[in-house]
């Protein structure tokens, strides 16, 4: 059996055809060849699968593409505008919020999570924000760093 | 990780969705999914067919009425958590329902869900045992009604019929006097319970009139625990007296039945379980308004 979805990723609208059984991750990487979105763990717990489901965020490796069907998908690769970075992409550069990176896309998707759901989030209830992200190379002390900044940049205070 | 090959439905009522699950024998319901597909990913189940009941209306939302909190299955765990109704009147159940997964499970997962997964090491169960609610199940020949103590009859195992749908969870309103808290020893990796305590106490004249207390994490299905509300009644909810219960809590495990594991043994579970019981029921004390 196939389905047919409409998927909005990135703005841009997708009509594919796919198995009941396939992963909304693995429409994002495979079906659409956007490989920012990472698959970690595909148990729900590290994060890095993380994306923006119509403007919330949503672990990709535990959604089906049919449940996704006539939504809207922000992925990394959608977060920026035509010529800059987004804010929480230009904090983690500065801060050095990352080191091998493969975390980042899914954290930096639910840092925009976090500053939607509270804009001007303390250290610690950025960690509690981010507690379903892992990073396994920085200690979480830069990406902490890199959310506050982002924060403040966002709200138009000095960073 | 792939999930086996399944067909797949989309419901646009609680009827036809109850009409599919007859009509596509082995078929499973997916809301949220963030039950079922960790399962399908690990081949525990290979239902033939899903039926998505995600977008049903109806069934999603959180409503007063006659002094009951009713809570549509497809309400995900971020809304009970964030809900002000739920806060002030069944404080046990939103803190729960903030303490599951994290932000981005909590935006997808759902009450429903979570409840007819019956996952022993799950957060609501238990809550909702304490709280006294009430499950409305819906199937082709209509609607029935079971208490949270017929509901949960033991490991991943419910009153839900293979054909049924859960619809919706009610709990009465919070009374004046009264308090509730749920305290959780959690996992580091999973976050799921290895022992989750929901506690609700009533305090009358300065002294316990009412109290629940139930336990999950470390048993198969929630258990009440009455040594605990007994030790309590009548008494002023002072540390020593919250204390000196909480440590009856072992009367009411059945030591066959306390679950373990390679992160903590069935006595380990056992011993400490008294210290989570005297975390909620001390949570529960100070919120009694």
């Amino acid at each position: 059996m196939t389905i047919p979805v409409s998927i909005s990723v990135n703005g841009r609208r997708y009509d594919r055809e796919v198995e009941p059984r396939l992963l909304l991750v693995h429409f994002i990487r495979d079906v659409l060849g956007l490989t920012g979105t990472k698959v970690g763990c595909d148990t729900s717990q590290c994060g890095s699968c993380t994306i923006l489901l119509d403007g919330v965020s949503a672990k990709a490796c535990t959604c089906l593409a049919v449940q996704a069907d006539g939504a809207s998908v922000t992925t990394i690769e959608g977060l920026a505008g035509d010529s800059e970075l987004h804010p929480l992409q230009e904090s983690f550069w500065n801060k050095h919020g990352l080191q091998c990176g493969y975390c980042t896309p899914g954290m930096i998707l639910a840092s925009h999570e976090l500053l939607r759901c509270n804009s001007d989030p303390s250290a610690e209830e950025i960690r509690h924000g981010l507690e379903g992200n892992m990073c396994r190379c920085t200690g979480y002390q830069n990406i902490v760093r890199a959310v506050r900044d982002a924060a403040e940049t966002i709200q138009g205070g000095t960073s | 990780m792939f999930a086996p090959q399944f067909d797949y439905y989309r419901a646009s009522s609680v009827a036809e969705a109850a009409a599919l699950l007859e009509q596509h024998p082995d078929s499973k319901v997916l809301a949220g999914g963030h039950s079922l597909i960790p399962v399908l990913k690990l081949r525990l189940a290979a239902p033939s067919a899903l039926i998505d009941i995600g977008r049903i209306d109806g069934i999603r939302g959180i409503s007063e009425e006659a002094g009951r909190i009713v809570i549509g299955a497809l309400t995900t765990h971020a809304e009970i958590a964030a809900s002000a109704t739920l806060q002030s009147g069944a404080t046990a159940l939103s803190e729960a329902a903030g303490m599951i997964g994290d932000p981005a499970v909590r935006n997808r997962g759902t009450i429903g869900g979570n409840v007819a997964h019956a996952d022993p090491a799950s957060d609501l169960p238990a809550v909702l045992r304490c709280l006294g609610a009430e499950f409305s199940i819906a199937g082709s020949s209509g609607t029935r009604t079971v208490d949270a103590a017929d509901f949960f009859e033991g490991l991943m195992t419910t009153a839900v019929e293979e054909h049924e749908i859960l619809t919706a969870i009610s709990l009465p309103s919070g009374s004046s006097g009264q308090g509730s808290a749920y305290a959780k020893f959690s996992h580091p990796a999973s976050r799921y319970a290895v022992i989750g305590a929901a506690a609700s106490v009533t305090v009358a004249d300065g002294v316990c009139s009412a109290a629940s207390v139930a336990l999950g994490g470390l048993v198969p299905a929630p258990v009440r625990a009455a040594a605990v509300e007994d030790a309590l009644a009548g008494k002023a909810l002072s540390a020593g007296a919250i204390a000196d219960a909480a440590r009856c809590v072992g009367d009411s495990l059945d030591d066959d039945e306390v679950l373990g594991d390679v992160y903590a043994s069935a006595e380990y579970r056992s011993a400490v379980a008294h210290v989570w019981v005297g975390r909620a029921l001390t949570a529960a004390a100070a919120r009694c308004g």
